[in-house]
C-alpha cells in the first residue's frame, strides 16, 4: 500500500494547520461565510441540511486496517457513531461540528488520509476497480497509475480552478467494475506487444446530461500517459464553458466540438507538454509500483472451505453470492455487504469498521477496499480462512449474502441529508430491500442492479442502474421516475425513462410489479433482468408499471369499436 | 400579477453545529420551528431577514413558507419538514434532541 513520503506528509500537515487557522478566523468573525465557504470546500467540508458534512478521500478505495480503525475513531469521537461510504470511494461524515473539523483532519493526517480535493472544481479523488491487484481477469493493477494521477493532480497549479469538477477512474481489466465510461476520463489498462498502456475514454458522465464516454485514443503507452492526461485536461480547461455551470463538464465540450477536434487539440498540446515531463513521471511510477507489490500468497489446502461449503447452507449462500475469483490459486475476493435489508446503503458503524479492520488484520493482509457500489472488499483472502471470516462477519452483523442482488442497492443520501436533493433516496432503498427480503425472492431474481439518486445530479448512478430511480419534487411532493436498461459496465448504456413518475408510497409496489413482470417474461432463471429487457424492450415492463393506463386505453378502444 | 405573500418564517443553519435554526419573535435563534416568528407582510419579512442575516453565527438565512398551526408555525413543504425533524433513516438530529428534553 502507498506510504506518504516526507513531502506528502508535510503537505498534508501544512493544509491541516492552514485550515485550522481559517476555521478559527471564521469562528471569531474575521472571515465572513462568503470568504470561508470556498476555503472549507477546498477541505471537503460542506454544510448540508442538518449539519456539516465532511467528505474524506479514500484514493482508489484502498485502506489499511489502521486507517479503517481511525475512520471508526472519528465516527465515534466527532460524529454519531457511523460513516457513509459513497459511489466515489469516499467516506462522508454527516454530523461533524465546525470547531471539531481541524481535529478530525489532524486525526486523518495521522494515518495518511485527508479531505483535499474532495470538493471544488478540481481533479477529484481518483477511483479504481475495487478488485485491483486481486482479480483473476486483470491485465495490471490500476492503483499505481491511480496513485500517480493523484500525485500529479493534487495541488496541480493549472488545475485548481477548472471549469467544473473532474473525475478520473482507472480499470486494469476489460470487465469494468469502475464505471470508467461514466467519468470525465476513464482509463482501461491494456497490454500491446509487451508494452503496458491505456485506452483513454473521455467525456462520460451522469448528472443532468448523462453521456457515455468516447474513446480519445485506444492505446497510449504508459510513458505517455501522464502528459496525455495533462494535455486532455488542459485542452478542456481552455475550451470548457464557464458561462453556464451545467454546460461546463468535459462531456459537453466533447459533444459541442466533436471528438475529432478534441483529439487533434490534445495531440497538439501533448507534443508541447511531453518534453516537460522528461521521464520523471516514470521514475515516480516505478517508486509507486514498489508499494503495490502483491502480498506473499501461500499454497495450502482449502479443505476447511470445502467442508463448510458442503455442510453449512448459510455459509454456502454467502460464499456463492459474495465471493469473486482471485488471481492466486486457493484465494478469493470477499465483498462485505453494507446493504442488510433495512439498512442505509453504504453506512457502517464504528464497531463494524473496527470489526472489518480486525478481520483484514487477521486474515486478509491488512487490506480493505471501498467499492463504488458502497460495499467493503477484502481483496486477498485464503479460502481456508473463509469460514472464520464468515463467523466474524456474522458477529458484526455484516454477513448479508446479497452482492449484486436486488437489495444491494446504491443510494445517495438524498433529502435526508443532502442540501441539493429534490426527494429522499434512503427510505426508498430501505423499502425495496425490506420488501424483497419479505418475499424471499432475491436469489431467485438473480443479478439486478437498482440505483437511486435524490436529484438529477445522479450521485446514486441511477442512469446506469438496470432499474434506476430518480427522486424529484413534483408540485411539492416526492415523485420517483424510473429508468430501465442502464448498464455501468464495459457495455455502458444510459437507461431509458419508462414514463410518468410514482409517488413516494407507490414506488416500492411499482418496482415489485416490474420485477414480477421480469419473472414472468424471462426465458428461464439463467436470463437476467437486463437480458430480458434487452430482448423485449420497454413495452411489457411499461404495461406492468402502468396497468391502469392500459386498462384505460383498452376501454377507449372498446368504446370506439 | 405578483403572487400574494404567504406567511413566512426565517430559518438558517447555526455556524458552529450546522443545526437548523429559526428566528423567534424576540429576535433569538431557536431550534424548534414551533417557536419561530411568523411574518405575514412581505416588507417586514424582508427587513427582518436582512437584519438576521447579519448575525455572524448563522449561515444561509432565508425565508420559508409556513402555515400557522395549533402549536405554532408548521412547514408547508416536505423539505422544511425534514429540516425540522431530522433524517428519516436514523433517530438523529432534531427528533433525537427533542426526545432528550
Ligand atoms: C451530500 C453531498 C453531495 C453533494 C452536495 C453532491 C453534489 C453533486 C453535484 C452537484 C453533482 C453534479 C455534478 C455535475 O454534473 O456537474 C454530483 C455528481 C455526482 N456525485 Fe455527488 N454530491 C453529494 C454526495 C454524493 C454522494 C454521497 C455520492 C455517492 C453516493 C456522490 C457521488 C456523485 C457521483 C458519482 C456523481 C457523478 C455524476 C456525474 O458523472 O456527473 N455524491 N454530486
Ligand atoms: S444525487 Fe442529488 S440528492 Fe443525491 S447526493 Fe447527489 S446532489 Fe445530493
Amino acid at each position: 500500500m502507498y506510504r506518504y513520503n516526507d513531502f506528502d506528509e508535510a503537505f498534508v500537515r501544512e493544509r491541516v494547520a492552514q485550515f485550522s487557522g481559517q476555521v478559527a478566523r471564521r469562528i471569531d468573525g474575521s472571515l465572513t461565510e462568503e470568504e470561508f465557504r470556498p476555503l472549507r470546500l477546498m477541505n471537503g467540508l460542506y454544510l448540508q441540511l442538518h449539519a456539516y458534512m465532511l467528505r474524506v478521500a479514500i484514493p482508489y478505495g484502498t485502506l489499511s486496517s489502521r486507517q479503517m480503525d481511525q475512520l471508526a475513531h472519528i465516527a465515534e469521537t466527532y460524529d454519531r457513531g457511523y460513516g457513509h461510504f459513497t459511489t466515489r470511494q469516499n467516506i462522508q461524515y454527516n454530523w461533524p461540528k465546525l470547531p471539531d473539523v481541524p481535529a478530525i483532519l489532524s486525526d486523518l493526517a495521522d494515518v495518511q488520509m485527508h479531505a483535499i480535493q474532495t470538493s471544488g472544481n478540481t481533479i477529484r479523488n481518483v477511483t479504481a476497480d475495487h478488485f485491483a491487484g486481486a482479480s483473476a481477469d486483470e491485465v495490471a493493477d490500476p492503483r499505481p497509475i491511480a496513485e500517480l494521477i493523484r500525485q500529479w493532480s493534487t495541488d496541480h497549479p493549472e488545475f485548481q480552478f477548472l471549469p467544473r469538477k473532474f473525475k478520473i477512474a482507472v480499470s486494469g481489466a476489460e470487465a469494468d467494475r469502475a464505471v470508467v465510461r461514466a467519468h470525465d476520463i476513464g482509463l482501461v489498462l491494456r497490454e500491446r506487444a509487451g508494452t503496458l498502456g491505456a485506452e483513454i475514454i473521455v467525456g462520460g458522465g451522469l448528472g443532468r446530461t448523462p453521456m457515455v464516454g468516447k474513446t480519445l485514443k485506444d492505446f497510449v503507452p504508459l510513458q505517455d500517459l501522464l502528459p496525455y492526461l495533462e494535455a486532455t485536461v488542459s485542452v478542456w480547461n481552455l475550451l470548457g464553458r464557464r458561462d453556464n455551470k451545467y454546460k461546463a463538464r468535459i462531456k459537453i465540450t466533447v459533444h459541442e466540438h466533436g471528438i475529432e477536434e478534441i483529439r487533434a487539440r490534445v495531440e497538439e498540446r501533448f507534443a508541447q507538454v511531453k518534453p516537460a515531463f522528461g521521464g520523471i513521471d516514470m521514475e515516480m511510477l516505478s517508486e509507486i509500483e514498489a508499494h503495490f507489490a502483491p502480498p506473499a500468497f501461500v499454497t495450502k489446502p482449502v479443505d476447511a472451505y470445502t467442508r463448510a461449503h458442503e455442510a453449512d447452507p448459510v455459509f454456502r449462500a454467502w460464499a456463492d453470492t459474495n465471493l469473486a475469483a482471485h488471481k492466486a490459486e486457493g484465494y478469493a475476493i470477499v465483498t462485505v455487504s453494507l446493504k442488510k435489508p433495512g439498512q442505509t446503503p453504504g453506512d457502517a458503524s464504528a464497531d463494524q469498521m473496527r470489526a472489518l479492520a480486525q478481520i483484514a488484520r487477521d486474515f486478509a493482509h491488512d487490506e480493505l477496499r471501498i467499492s463504488h457500489e458502497q460495499n467493503v472488499i477484502l481483496p486477498h483472502v485464503h479460502k481456508s480462512d473463509l469460514p472464520a471470516i464468515h463467523a466474524a462477519l456474522k458477529a458484526a452483523d455484516l454477513a448479508t449474502a446479497n452482492i449484486g442482488l436486488v437489495s444491494d442497492i446504491i443510494a445517495c443520501p438524498g433529502m435526508d441529508y443532502c442540501a441539493l436533493a429534490t426527494a429522499r433516496s434512503i427510505p426508498v432503498a430501505q423499502g425495496i430491500a425490506t420488501r424483497f427480503n419479505e418475499l424471499k425472492l432475491e436469489h431467485e431474481i438473480g443479478p439486478l442492479k437498482i440505483k437511486i439518486s435524490g436529484c438529477i445530479n445522479a450521485c446514486g448512478h441511477h442512469h446506469v442502474g438496470h432499474i434506476g430511480i430518480l427522486g424529484l419534487d413534483r408540485a411539492g411532493v416526492e415523485n420517483y421516475q424510473i429508468t430501465l436498461g442502464g448498464d455501468g459496465t464495459e457495455t455502458t448504456v444510459i437507461g431509458e425513462r419508462t414514463g410518468p413518475g410514482f409517488a413516494y408510497d407507490e414506488i416500492v409496489p411499482a418496482i415489485e410489479r416490474l420485477i414480477a413482470a421480469y419473472l414472468e417474461l424471462r426465458t428461464g432463471p439463467e436470463e437476467t433482468f437486463l437480458q430480458t429487457y434487452r430482448r423485449l424492450g420497454m413495452d411489457p415492463f411499461k404495461t406492468a408499471l402502468y396497468p391502469e393506463k392500459d386498462a384505460k386505453a383498452g376501454k377507449e378502444k372498446a368504446h370506439a369499436a | 400579477m405578483p403572487r400574494p405573500f404567504t406567511p413566512k418564517a426565517i430559518t438558517a443553519n447555526a455556524l458552529l453545529e450546522g443545526d437548523v435554526i429559526y428566528l423567534s419573535a424576540t429576535g433569538e435563534w431557536v431550534r424548534a420551528l414551533s417557536d419561530a416568528a411568523v411574518f405575514t407582510e412581505q416588507a417586514a419579512a424582508e427587513a427582518a431577514l436582512a437584519e438576521a442575516a447579519k448575525d455572524r453565527m448563522v449561515v444561509g438565512a432565508y425565508l420559508t413558507d409556513v402555515a400557522p398551526g395549533e402549536n405554532g408555525p408548521e412547514p408547508t413543504h416536505f423539505r422544511e419538514d425534514f429540516r425540522r425533524t431530522g433524517p428519516s433513516n436514523y433517530f438523529h438530529g432534531k427528533q433525537e434532541a427533542a426526545a432528550n428534553v
